[in-house]
C-alpha cells in the first residue's frame, strides 16, 4: 500500500509540474507588461522602464525566467510581490490560513451532512423525502454558487431576516474569532459542494442495499440498525470518497468567487486583487497552490478509498 | 413421504430449535395455498403453492429461471423482494405461522427457525467484514448462559463443514477464500443456530464439480446430523436426484408435480418434469461417431503452445488438433487455463509462444494482425450472454455489424439476418428486438447467430451454457450439434464433463495448464487413464434417465420467463 501511495504521490508531483508550466505560460500571455503596470504613468520614462525590467529579470529568455521561478517554488519562495515589494509567501501566509479554515469548516460540515442526506434518501427510496431531496439537489447543482451566496445575503442578512452580517469584516489572522461572519460563506460553499455528494451517496447506498450481502444480513435476522450501519454504510462510502475529494478539490478554486462576494480575506480575494494589478508572482503562486490542494485532496481520497477496501488493505500488507 | 419417522429419528439431539409444537420427527415446514404478487402489475409470481416437509428430509425444488422458485424460497423466510408481497396462503415453520408476524418476531425466527444459504456466496458475504463478525452475527438469538459462548459454537460449526477454526482463519475476509470455502462458510452460517428449516438457493451453481461434490456432501451430512429440513432450490435435476428425498417441480409459478424423489424420477407425470429430466446431459455415452475420415488436413493445429500472464505461465506444452466437422472439448475446472487457450486461438490473448496453424497457415498472435478472412473464419461465442450483447442495439444490427466488417456489405441484409437467426433456431421476427426483450437462452442463440452469420469454419464456444438453465442448455447443445453436422468445427470449452459426453468427439482434459488426457470421448469416459479425469467423473452426479426416450416433450417451447 505504501508503494501505491508513493506511486500516486509521484504522479501528483508530475501533475503539479505540468500545471506550473501551464500557469507560467498563461501568465506570460497576459496582455500586459508588469513593469509598465507597476510604474503606471511613470512608465513614459523608457530609462526607468528598462531599469525595472532588468530588476524583475523580464529581459531574460523565457526558459531562464521559468527556471529561476520554478527553483524558487521548489523551496517555497514564490518571488516578490510586484506591488508593495513583500515576499509572496509572506503576503499569502495568513491568507492561506484563512482560506484553509473556510474550506475545512465547510468540508467538516458539508461532507457528513450530505452523506447523511444521501443515505437517508436511499433508505426512503421513492418516498417523499427522496423526491424532495432529489429535486433540491438538482436545482442547487444548477445554480452557480455566487447566486446562492447572493440569495443567502438577501434572505439572511440584508433583506428578510437581518440575522447575519452580509460581508466579512475582519483580518485574515483571526477568522474563527468571528463565527457569525463565517456562517454565510460556509453555508454558500456547503450548498454548492453538497449536491453531487448527496446524489452519489444515494446511488451508492441504493446499490449496496440491493446487494446480496445486505439481503443475506437481513435473512440472518439482524436488526435493521445493524444491517445499515455495519453491512451497508461502510461499503457505500468507498465510491463516495472520490466524489467528496473532487468536490473539496473544486472548493479550492470555488472559494475565489465566494471570497470575493463576501469580501473574505483569503487566497481567492488575493487572486482577484493580483489579477487586477497584474501582479504576476502572486497570480502564479495562488494558481499553483489551488492546483496543489486539488492534487493533495485527491491523493487523500485515493488513500481513503484504498484503506476502505479490505482487498487492497490485506493483500498489500 | 413415507419413512419420515425413521429418518427423523436420526435427527441429532442438538435439535433445539423453536419447534416445540412440532416436536422431533414432526413436520418442519407447511405451506398452504401460498401466492406472492408483484406490484404494480399485480401479477402472481407464485400461486397456489402447497408443500409439507418433514424434519431431516431434503426437498428438491426444481424449475427454470423465472419459475418462481427463488421467490418461494425467500417467502419461507418471510422475505419478499422489493415490490412483491404475499397475497394469500400461510407458511408454518415448526408450528409457528410466519405470515402476519411483526418485524421483530420475524427477525427472531430467522437464523433460529429458518436459515438461508445463498446462490453466490461471493456476493452474499459482506466484503468488508471479517468471517468472525459474519459468523457470530448468525447467533444473534444465542443464549450464552445456557449454551456456552458464541465463539465456541462458531468454531464448532466451522469444524463441521471441514474448515479451519483458528483465529487466523476467522480473521480473514471473504475474498481471501476460494469459492468452495466461501460456500462452506455460508453453510456454517446457516447451520450455526440449529435452524429447523434451511433454504438453499442453488448453492453449487458457481462451483466446479469437485467442489460441488464436497459441498453437497456437507449439506447432506449436516441435515442428517441436525435433523434439519432442507429446501434445495435448483434447475439441475441431476443434482436434485442425487440429494433430495422429495421433489417439487415448479413451472410458471406453480408446483406442477410433487412427490417422493424416487417416484418423480421414475414416473414423472407432468410433461414439464419429463422435459427437465431429458435435459440432463447423460454422463456416459458412447461419444459421437467420428465424421468421415478427414480428407484434408486439420482446421486448427496447436503445437507446443505456452501461454501466460506477466511472469506466470498458465499453459504448458499444449498440442491439439481440430478436424473439419469435429467438436473438440476442452475440459477443465476454473483456473485450469482453458479460457486462456481458447482466447489465444481467437487472437484475444497474445502472450503465448508455440505453433498455431489454421487451415495450413500460421495465425498471427493478435487478432489485429490477422487477415479479415482469417478472422471471419474463426468466431468466438462468450460465456455470459447477458454481457456479450450490446443492450442498445437491435438483434439485426448485432448480427450485421460483424458481418459488414468481415464479409463486406451484403446485397440483402435482411436475408443475411434471417438466415443467421434461422440457423440459430430463432424466428426471423426477433431481428427487431433488443437484448433485454430476450431470455437467457434466446440471448445465447443470438450470440450464436452473430458468430455463424459470417460462415466460420471454426467456432470457439467458451462455457456458453454455464450461465443457462439445464433445460436451455440441452437446446443449445442440440443446436451446436446441428451446426457441426453442417461441417463446422467446434472448440467447446467447458467444466461440465457430462456435456462433453453429449457434444464432442474428442476431449482434452486440462489440469493446471497441461493436457493430462486427450482422446475420443467414448474411450476417455469409459476408461479414463489419468487420475484427475477419474476424479472428475466420480464427482459428477451420475444421472440415469429411466424414461423411455420420446420426442413429444422435447418440442415444448422454451418458457419465456426471464
Amino acid at each position: 500500500m505504501l508503494r501505491l501511495i508513493l506511486y500516486r504521490l509521484f504522479y501528483g508531483l508530475l501533475t503539479l509540474f505540468v500545471v506550473s508550466l501551464v500557469v507560467f505560460a498563461a501568465t506570460q500571455a497576459l496582455p500586459s507588461d508588469p513593469a509598465q503596470a507597476i510604474l503606471g504613468r511613470e512608465a513614459a520614462d523608457p530609462a526607468r522602464l528598462a531599469a525595472l525590467r532588468e530588476q524583475l529579470n523580464l529581459d531574460q529568455p523565457l526558459a531562464l525566467q521559468y527556471w529561476s521561478w520554478l527553483s524558487g517554488v521548489a523551496v517555497l519562495d514564490f518571488g516578490t510581490s510586484l506591488s508593495g515589494g513583500m515576499p509572496v509567501s509572506e503576503l499569502l501566509g495568513p491568507r492561506i490560513q484563512a482560506s484553509l479554515t473556510l474550506m475545512l469548516v465547510t468540508a467538516v460540515i458539508a461532507a457528513p451532512v450530505a452523506m447523511a442526506i444521501g443515505a437517508f434518501a436511499a433508505l426512503r427510496r421513492d418516498r417523499r423525502f427522496d423526491h424532495a431531496s432529489s429535486m433540491a439537489t438538482l436545482v442547487l447543482a444548477a445554480v452557480p454558487e455566487f447566486a446562492i451566496g447572493i440569495a443567502g445575503i438577501l434572505l439572511l442578512a440584508t433583506g428578510g431576516l437581518k440575522l447575519l452580517p452580509a460581508v466579512y469584516a475582519g483580518s485574515s489572522t483571526e477568522v474563527l474569532a468571528n463565527p457569525d461572519q463565517l456562517v454565510l460563506p460556509v453555508l454558500t460553499l456547503a450548498i454548492a459542494v453538497s449536491p453531487p455528494i448527496i446524489r452519489m451517496m444515494r446511488a451508492s447506498m441504493i446499490e449496496v442495499l440491493e446487494s446480496e450481502y445486505v439481503q443475506q444480513a437481513r435473512l440472518k435476522g439482524l436488526p435493521e440498525r445493524t444491517v445499515i450501519w455495519r453491512h451497508a454504510a461502510p461499503n457505500a462510502i468507498g465510491p463516495v470518497a472520490q466524489v467528496i475529494a473532487l468536490q473539496l478539490g473544486w472548493l479550492a478554486g470555488g472559494v475565489v468567487a465566494i471570497e470575493f462576494l463576501f469580501n473574505f480575506p483569503g487566497i481567492g480575494k488575493a487572486l482577484m486583487e493580483a489579477i487586477e494589478a497584474r501582479n504576476l508572482p502572486v497570480i502564479q503562486a495562488v494558481t499553483l497552490l489551488i492546483a496543489a490542494v486539488y492534487v493533495l485532496v485527491n491523493l487523500i481520497a485515493d488513500v481513503v478509498g484504498l484503506a476502505a477496501n479490505p482487498k487492497v488493505r490485506v493483500s498489500s500488507r | 413421504m413415507t419413512g419420515s419417522e425413521a429418518n427423523a429419528d436420526t435427527g441429532a439431539d442438538t435439535g433445539t430449535g423453536t419447534g416445540a409444537a412440532a416436536g422431533r420427527g414432526g413436520t418442519a415446514l407447511r405451506v398452504e395455498d401460498l401466492a406472492v404478487v408483484g406490484h404494480p402489475s399485480e401479477v402472481e409470481i407464485i400461486s397456489g403453492v402447497s408443500l409439507t416437509l418433514e424434519r431431516g428430509h431434503i426437498l428438491g425444488l426444481v424449475g427454470e429461471s423465472g419459475s418462481g422458485k427463488t421467490t418461494l424460497g425467500l417467502s419461507l423466510l418471510a422475505h419478499c423482494k422489493r415490490a412483491t408481497e404475499v397475497s394469500q396462503g400461510s407458511i408454518e415453520v415448526s408450528g409457528t405461522a410466519l405470515t402476519g408476524l411483526g418485524e421483530n418476531e420475524v427477525r427472531a425466527l430467522r437464523g433460529r427457525a429458518v436459515a438461508y444459504i445463498p446462490q453466490s456466496p461471493a456476493s452474499a458475504l459482506n466484503p468488508a467484514l471479517r468471517l468472525r463478525t459474519q459468523l457470530t452475527e448468525a447467533l444473534h438469538e444465542w443464549d450464552e448462559q445456557e449454551r456456552g459462548p458464541r465463539a465456541d459454537r462458531v468454531r464448532e460449526v466451522l469444524r463441521e463443514v471441514a474448515l479451519p477454526d483458528d483465529d487466523a482463519f476467522l480473521g480473514r475476509y471473504p475474498h481471501q477464500l476460494s469459492g468452495g470455502q466461501q460456500q462452506r462458510v455460508a453453510i456454517a452460517m446457516a447451520f450455526a443456530g440449529y435452524p429447523d428449516v434451511i433454504v438453499m438457493d442453488e448453492p453449487t451453481t458457481g462451483l466446479d464439480v469437485t467442489t460441488q461434490a464436497h459441498v453437497l456432501q456437507t449439506i447432506r451430512s449436516m441435515t442428517r446430523d441436525y435433523g434439519t429440513a432442507g429446501v434445495y432450490i435448483s434447475h439441475d435435476m441431476a443434482v436434485v436426484a442425487d440429494l433430495a428425498d422429495d421433489i417439487a417441480v415448479m413451472y410458471k409459478g406453480e408446483v406442477v408435480e410433487r412427490g417422493a424423489a424416487s417416484q418423480v424420477l421414475a414416473e414423472p407425470e407432468h410433461p414439464y418434469t419429463r422435459r427437465l429430466l431429458r435435459a440432463v446431459p447423460l454422463l456416459r455415452t458412447e461419444g459421437h461417431p467420428e465424421p468421415e475420415a478427414p480428407a484434408e488436413g486439420p482446421v486448427l493445429e496447436v503445437s507446443g503452445l505456452q501461454a501466460g500472464y506477466g511472469g506466470t505461465t498458465v499453459l504448458r506444452d499444449i498440442d491439439l488438433q481440430v478436424q473439419r466437422g469435429e467438436c473438440v472439448a476442452l475440459l477443465g475446472e476454473s483456473g485450469s487455463g482453458k479460457t486462456t487457450l481458447s482466447r489465444s486461438v481467437a487472437g484475444l490473448h497474445t502472450q503465448f509462444s508455440g505453433g498455431l496453424v489454421f487451415d495450413g497457415e500460421a495465425l498471427a498472435h493478435s487478432s489485429y494482425k490477422r487477415t479479415a478472412e482469417q478472422r471471419r473464419r474463426v468466431q468466438y461465442i462468450f460465456q455470459n450472454p447477458y454481457e456479450a450483447l450490446n443492450p442498445r442495439k437491435r438483434v439485426r444490427d448485432l448480427i450485421l455489424a460483424p458481418y459488414r466488417h468481415l464479409a463486406g456489405k451484403p446485397k440483402d441484409p435482411d436475408a443475411v439476418v434471417a438466415r443467421a437467426l434461422e440457423r440459430a433456431a430463432l424466428p426471423a421476427s426477433y431481428a427487431a428486438r433488443y437484448p433485454e426483450q430476450l431470455s437467457g437462452g434466446e440471448r445465447q442463440r443470438v450470440s450464436i447467430a452473430r458468430a455463424i452469420s459470417t460462415g466460420p469454419d471454426l467456432l470457439i464456444c467458451d462455457e456458453i451454457t454455464s450461465a443457462l438453465d439445464v433445460s436451455v442448455q440441452a437446446e443449445i447443445v442440440e443446436l451446436l450439434r446441428n451446426l457441426q453436422d453442417e461441417g463446422m468445427a467446434l472448440l467447446f470449452v467447458t467444466h461440465n464433463i457430462a456435456l462433453v459426453s453429449n457434444i464432442a468427439q474428442k476431449v482434452a482434459v486440462l489440469n493446471k495448464g497441461e493436457i493430462v488426457e486427450y482422446g475420443h470421448v467414448g474411450e476417455v469416459m469409459a476408461r479414463p487413464r489419468h487420475e484427475y479425469t477419474r476424479a472428475l467423473i466420480a464427482d459428477t452426479p451420475d444421472f440415469e434417465l429411466s424414461l423411455p426416450p420420446s420426442d413429444a416433450d422435447l418440442q415444448a417451447p422454451e418458457a419465456a420467463g426471464q
